[in-house]
């Protein structure tokens, strides 16, 4: 296993800024490494000791029963849980690129421009569908017109949604349909290039035929981005992902190739949980 | 009694009387209500349309609402009653020399129009709902998105809520010995404008608030998932959205504004003035003026004059204008929202 590419501890904070990513290695190369980490909410323990690696451009999925702390885990990432009061990392860390995010010298916001998000609940802005892209740009003081559309296209392009709204790229986002919402979403943050990808249960509210081109997305995102993905659907982590981590309580139970999580588990607690026996 | 299966009882007569008589309270205490407002409502409406309409072209008695009040005389002359304001007076009297010393009864106020009050009420409302508004979003804007909860910020809530119910006269009291005695502006457009902003506050902070709750958290995440800042979330996603809420519950603090009377009376109101107030020599003193506003004009004539058929048209008048300048402003903020929401609708 290679880690690619470890600045610094102290150096960390402009190195997250902007520098694009690495050229990756053939071989596995680890773009977040999380380390026993322990999170709570208040009081109550939501993660124990959990310890993974993020490998670049492979999509990883998450599974494991309701409450077991899939979205707690995917929101250290990118420190979304700093917005939820009393919500606190007490132990391990998450490493970037071997730069801790929780250290007290990161730039929050340059781990979001590098952490992207998309939501279970699709949340496109009540804007027009080319603001909505350009967001995430004008927010970094992108203006250039002509170099703010090709990336409107291209990033559109890239969410598999160009071809159904290049004709209305100034309607509201919100006039799509559920699927085009959360590709919309998908084309938002991928404008920002970031080099991971979150997905908390993305398809969840989706329809079998919107869920299927979500998933073909993904196929092809992976070949760009680190991809994680949460999801409750043991089909979609078979087909989307190439490692699967199973979580229950709070603790990474196993965290293997997809292939032979599913097939060929080491824990009997994983087994009963991809077979539907339990969960 | 044994309830028998399959069949349902009548209720028994007594509880069934006691239902169509409690029906018939409550319909009755509705009635009442619109009995009242009506009655307040339809007179000020026929009798102040007298002096706001007439029976010719252009129909609207411009020289009512562009006009400074003046005084009314009312003298017998070669046998006719005649009615008369100041400056007319005057004019007949050159004209008519022999009526230089003629008896007349005389009204203060009751003639002219009620410009200056129309006028200085406009300023109020529009120098103290800017500074509420300044004010009261940002308070609420760092209440709901910033602030932790915890109990210091629970008291200040609670204060919040308390200061809606003190009485306008508090306030009047409290913006005269801080604005007029203490920093020495004087009766002045600005001490009234502090002095209501500050009635008004509670109002557009809790209504703001739930403008801003009402947004829902998936811009906030979405867009600080993009790496936004937190102003940046708020100034872009989240205040555009909670404008509309925020304006519709304004509304309510304009009428207050526009129409309380003790909050003034000690911090800028004038009786009468004779200047407009932008005929001000230096921009500065336009600030430091009192002014006229309608409801204390409507105070004034309504309790320093006599009642009687030839002041009436002042007072209902007034009246009327008021009414009519209050929901002018309240349905123009209602088309504002229904305007914005359009364009922001999620
Ligand atoms: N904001 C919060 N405040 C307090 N506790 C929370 C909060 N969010 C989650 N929890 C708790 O933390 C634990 C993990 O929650 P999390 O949302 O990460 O589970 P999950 O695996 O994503 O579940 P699901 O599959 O239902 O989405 C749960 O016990 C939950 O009750
Ligand atoms: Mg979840």
């Amino acid at each position: 296993m290679v880690i690619a590419d470890p600045p610094l501890m102290d150096s960390s904070a402009p190195e997250l800024a902007g520098t694009p990513p690495p050229p990756a290695p053939a071989e596995r190369s680890v773009v977040a490494q999380i380390e026993h980490l322990d999170f709570f909410y208040g009081t109550t323990q939501a993660l124990k000791d959990v310890t993974l690696d993020l490998e670049s451009r492979k999509v990883t999925a998450f599974i494991g029963p309701s409450g077991c702390g899939k979205s707690t885990l995917l929101r250290c990432l990118n420190r979304m849980n700093d917005l939820i009061e009393g919500a606190r990392v007490a132990g391990g860390t998450v490493r970037i690129h071997g730069t801790n995010i929780y250290d007290r010298t990161v730039d929050v916001i340059e781990v979001r421009k590098r952490v992207g998000m998309v939501f279970q609940k699709s949340n496109p802005f009540p804007k027009s569908i080319y603001e909505n892209i350009t967001y995430g740009l004008r927010l970094h003081g992108r203006r250039d017109k002509s170099r703010l559309d090709a990336i409107v296209e291209q990033a559109l392009r890239g969410a598999a949604l160009w071809d159904e709204v290049k004709d209305r790229l100034h309607q509201s986002g919100l006039g799509l349909s559920g699927g085009q919402q959360q590709r919309l979403c998908i084309a938002r943050a991928i404008a920002v290039e970031p080099e991971i990808i979150l997905m908390d249960e993305p398809c969840s509210a989706l329809d079998p035929v919107a869920t299927a081109k979500i998933e073909e997305l993904i196929q092809e995102l992976r070949a760009r981005f680190t991809i994680v993905i949460v999801t409750h659907n043991m089909q979609q982590a078979a087909r989307v992902s190439d490692r699967t981590a199973f979580f229950y309580l709070g603790s990474l139970v196993e965290y293997a190739d997809t292939r032979d999580i599913f097939t060929n588990p080491a824990k009997p607690q994983t087994e009963a949980y991809v077979s539907g026996r339990f969960g | 009694m044994k309830p028998e299966p399959s069949t349902f009882h009548s209720r028994p007569d007594g509880r069934r009387r006691i239902e169509r008589a409690t029906t018939w309270i409550f319909r009755a205490a509705t009635y009442l209500v619109l009995l009242a407002g009506g009655a307040v409502l339809l007179t000020i409406a026929v009798k102040g349309s007298r002096t706001l309409f007439q029976s010719e072209a252009p129909f609207i008695n411009w020289s009512f609402l562009t006009e400074a009040p003046e005084s009314l005389y009312i003298f017998e002359w070669e046998g006719r009653t005649l009615e008369m304001g100041d400056r007319e007076f005057r004019a007949f009297k050159e004209r008519n020399p022999a009526a230089a010393n003629v008896e007349a009864e005389s009204y203060v106020y009751s003639a002219g129009g009620i410009f200056p009050a129309i006028a200085g009420t406009l300023l109020l409302v529009l120098g103290s709902m800017t500074i509420a508004l300044a004010v009261g979003v940002s308070a609420a804007v760092y209440l709901n998105e910033y602030a932790r909860d915890g109990r210091g910020i629970r008291f200040i809530r609670l204060a919040i809520l308390n200061l809606a119910g003190v009485p306008s006269i508090v306030f009047g009291l409290f913006g005269f010995g801080l604005f007029v005695i203490f920093l020495g502006w004087n009766v002045s457009l600005l001490a009234g404008w502090f002095t209501l902003a500050f009635m008004v506050l509670p109002v557009v902070i809790t209504a703001s608030e739930e403008a801003l709750k009402a947004v829902p958290l998936g811009f906030r995440e979405g867009s600080l998932a993009l790496g936004a800042t937190k102003w940046q979330t708020i100034r872009r996603n989240v205040l555009p959205y909670a404008l509309p809420g925020i304006l519709t519950s304004s509304v309510l603090g304009i009428a207050r504004v526009a129409g309380e009377t003790a909050p003034i009376m000690f911090t800028a109101a004038y009786v009468v003035r004779d200047q407009l107030p932008w005929q001000v020599e230096r921009l500065g003193d336009f600030f430091f003026q009192g002014v006229m506003a309608l409801p204390y004009h409507i105070y004034v004539v309504s309790s320093k004059i006599p009642q009687n058929a030839h002041t009436e048209r002042v007072q209902y008048g007034t009246a009327l204008v008021f009414l009519l300048l209050v929901a002018t402003i309240a349905g123009t903020s209602i088309l504002l929202r229904q305007h914005l929401r359009k364009r922001h609708s999620w």
